[in-house]
């Protein structure tokens, strides 16, 4: 006989304290498992929809002269007299080593237009991928689909007094109104859109672009790096992370995290404390058998390995059943958390982490009861037989 | 040549006025094969020279010497590894683990020694015989009767072969009939040279013993009697 023997045998015999015991820490382990699961699984899917929300690249000619915004955010270097960027070079984005995480391209050309009385900016874009990039737009109307329509800003349509349908003339051309942007708070309320090809045509840039906003996927790619691939493929162009849309995705990441590791540890916390005043309550009761034992020769260290032996089989099941058991629950989370389901991928570091964790927490909770049972005094373990 | 001797050995419980002397400076030697019965009333202090005698109980003065070793200057490691090679315990009620079978319960002081797991079988199993319960080898404590569960504690007490063993009441929850087996038993292994110590408050079990021993108030209430031939 072993002393495994011994501690599988009490196991099987206190069948009730070990099932309180077992869903206890499991309890702890699911919820500390669900918890992070969720928070990963929603963080990237946040994450992925924050990274098709909008433009975190800009790419800008190389240029030494006028200041320009867009969207308050400092473009570089930007004039018309620069030479424009080569609509074929956007071809070599698709080239960088991380070409996998430029989800949209959305270059632009851009010109003055003026009237009589009034100026406007005109912007020749690619509206497939400028609807792609900038999904909080609200047109009333649509956006344009022949080369004769063109799309307003809020504020153009007030200071033109356009609506849908009106027609509005641009360099000789006449263009038909297909649709009015909501007011969005930016730039773009200022602005006249119209197709790229024609843009281009219509003010003498054809093949060039004055600049190109990118939407990149950056959760598990440094920005910087990005940056940099851009900037030796394009390098002709002045490639800028938008830092404030970086850091604020990165913020809310960070919030994620620090929320599930707070909760994470109350309740790794409260199932540390369900295991110590278990197996507290264990020894207690086993007073008796402790005394036998060590009258019979079994040492302090016999007597604690018996203990922890049984905290350490007790947390292996715990932890195997609060991994299952955390992960069915984020499934069902899953559903209530998010309309559409995200994704749920199973990361074999939280398997092997929830198991370790476990143990760790069962034989840590264990280990001053553990003592508390080899420090007994035989004689006295005996006066209470 | 004294197996064990004690040395005015004492053992008071508790501080100032609290203080309670459960046994004052005695002297005993214990021979080598010999069989001797502890006799007194409850709270004489009886049990408490035993759990001294044993290792069990620091006394507060006094020596315990064991073939010329203090045992008492061991440390706890080596009183318990003391107490495993060199002594086997016999307890009032049996106190068998519930959830280990007759055998296991009797393997139990082999757990913790260098014994393969057959070698541990086949001595629990020898002891077992020596108690006539070889056949109930498998079945838990309470499967069994009182007097069989007293029989494996003392099987359990023998299984390593030490050299002396204490019990303390050993038929304290047996009727007669079984009280007279057990007796018998213990009889049986002192013949074989087992040297045995016991406490009861029984004088017809005391006289089983070689030599009785009377505690009274913490005291031995006279100089040692005269040999009692061991009855069968």
């Amino acid at each position: 006989m072993k002393l495994k023997t011994i501690a599988l045998n009490n196991l099987r015999r206190r069948k009730a304290k070990v099932f309180f015991l077992i869903t206890g820490l499991m309890i702890g382990v699911s919820a500390v498992v669900a918890l992070m699961t969720t928070t990963r699984i929603l963080a990237e899917d946040i994450a992925h929809k924050m990274d098709e929300f909008g433009a975190n690249i800009i790419i800008t000619p190389k240029s030494e002269g006028l200041s320009l915004t867009y969207g308050g955010l400092n473009l570089g270097g930007f004039s018309f007299d620069v030479k424009e960027i080569h609509q074929d070079e956007l071809a070599k984005i698709k080239t960088i080593e991380n070409a996998a995480n430029v989800r949209i391209v959305s270059p632009k050309v851009f010109n003055v237009l003026e009237t009589s009385s009034q100026k406007a900016l005109v912007v020749g874009v690619d509206f497939n991928s400028e609807l792609a990039l900038k999904k909080w737009w609200k047109i009333s109307g649509k956006a344009p689909e022949t080369d004769s329509q063109i799309l307003v800003g809020h504020d153009v349509a007030a200071r033109f007094n356009l609506k849908t349908d009106s027609v509005m003339d641009i360099k000789d051309h006449s263009f038909s109104v297909s649709g009015v942007l909501d007011p969005t708070g930016s730039q773009d309320d200022s602005l006249v859109f119209m197709k790229l090809p024609l843009a281009q045509k219509l003010f003498g840039k054809e093949g060039q672009v004055g600049m190109v906003e990118i939407a990149a996927l950056c959760k598990n790619c440094p920005i910087t790096e990005l940056v940099a691939q851009l900037s030796k493929a394009l390098p002709t162009a002045k490639v800028t992370a938008v830092q404030q849309v970086v850091e604020g995705r990165m913020d809310t990441l960070h919030n994620f995290q620090n929320f599930s590791l707070g909760v994470s540890g109350l309740i790794l916390f409260v199932g540390g404390m369900v295991v110590f005043v278990t197996m507290m309550s264990s020894v207690t009761e086993r007073t008796r058998e402790i005394g036998i034992f060590s009258a019979i020769g079994f040492r302090s260290s016999h007597i604690m390995k018996i203990i922890l032996l049984e905290a350490l089989i007790v947390s292996l099941c715990a932890g195997v059943l609060g991994y299952i058991t955390g992960i069915g629950v984020t499934w069902g989370l899953l559903s209530f958390l998010s309309e559409h389901r995200p994704h749920m991928s199973l990361d074999p570091y939280v398997a092997v982490g929830s198991v370790v964790l476990a143990i760790f927490l069962g034989l840590l909770a264990s280990f001053y009861p553990a003592r508390a049972a080899a420090a007994m005094d035989p004689n006295e373990a005996l006066r209470t037989l | 040549m004294s197996y064990i001797k004690a040395i005015q050995v004492g053992k008071d419980f508790g501080d100032g006025d609290a203080k309670v002397t459960a046994v004052r400076n005695i002297d005993l030697s214990v021979e080598q094969g010999s069989f001797i019965s502890i006799m007194g009333e409850s709270g004489s202090g009886k049990s408490t020279l035993l759990a001294m005698l044993g290792g069990l109980l620091s006394p507060s003065r006094g020596q315990i010497l064991m073939e010329g070793i203090d045992i008492y200057t061991l440390n706890r490691t080596k009183l318990a590894d003391f107490r495993r090679e060199f002594m086997g315990f016999i307890f009032q009620s049996f106190q068998l683990v519930p959830y280990l079978n007759v055998l296991e319960n009797v393997q139990l002081p082999l757990a913790v020694t260098h014994y393969q797991e057959q070698d541990q079988k086949r001595l629990a199993l020898s002891a077992l015989e020596k108690v006539g319960l070889e056949n109930k080898a498998h079945r838990l404590p309470n499967q069994i009767s009182g007097g069989e569960q007293e029989r494996v504690a003392i099987a359990r007490a023998v299984v390593n072969e030490p050299p002396i063993l204490f019990a303390d009441e050993p038929t304290g929850n047996l009727d007669s009939r079984n009280s007279t087996e057990v007796m018998k038993l213990l009889t049986r292994l002192n013949a074989e040279g087992q040297t045995i110590v016991m406490v009861t408050h029984s004088r017809k079990n005391a006289e089983y013993g070689q030599r009785i021993v009377e505690v009274a108030d913490g005291r031995l209430a006279e100089p040692p009697a005269p040999a009692i031939k061991a009855a069968s």
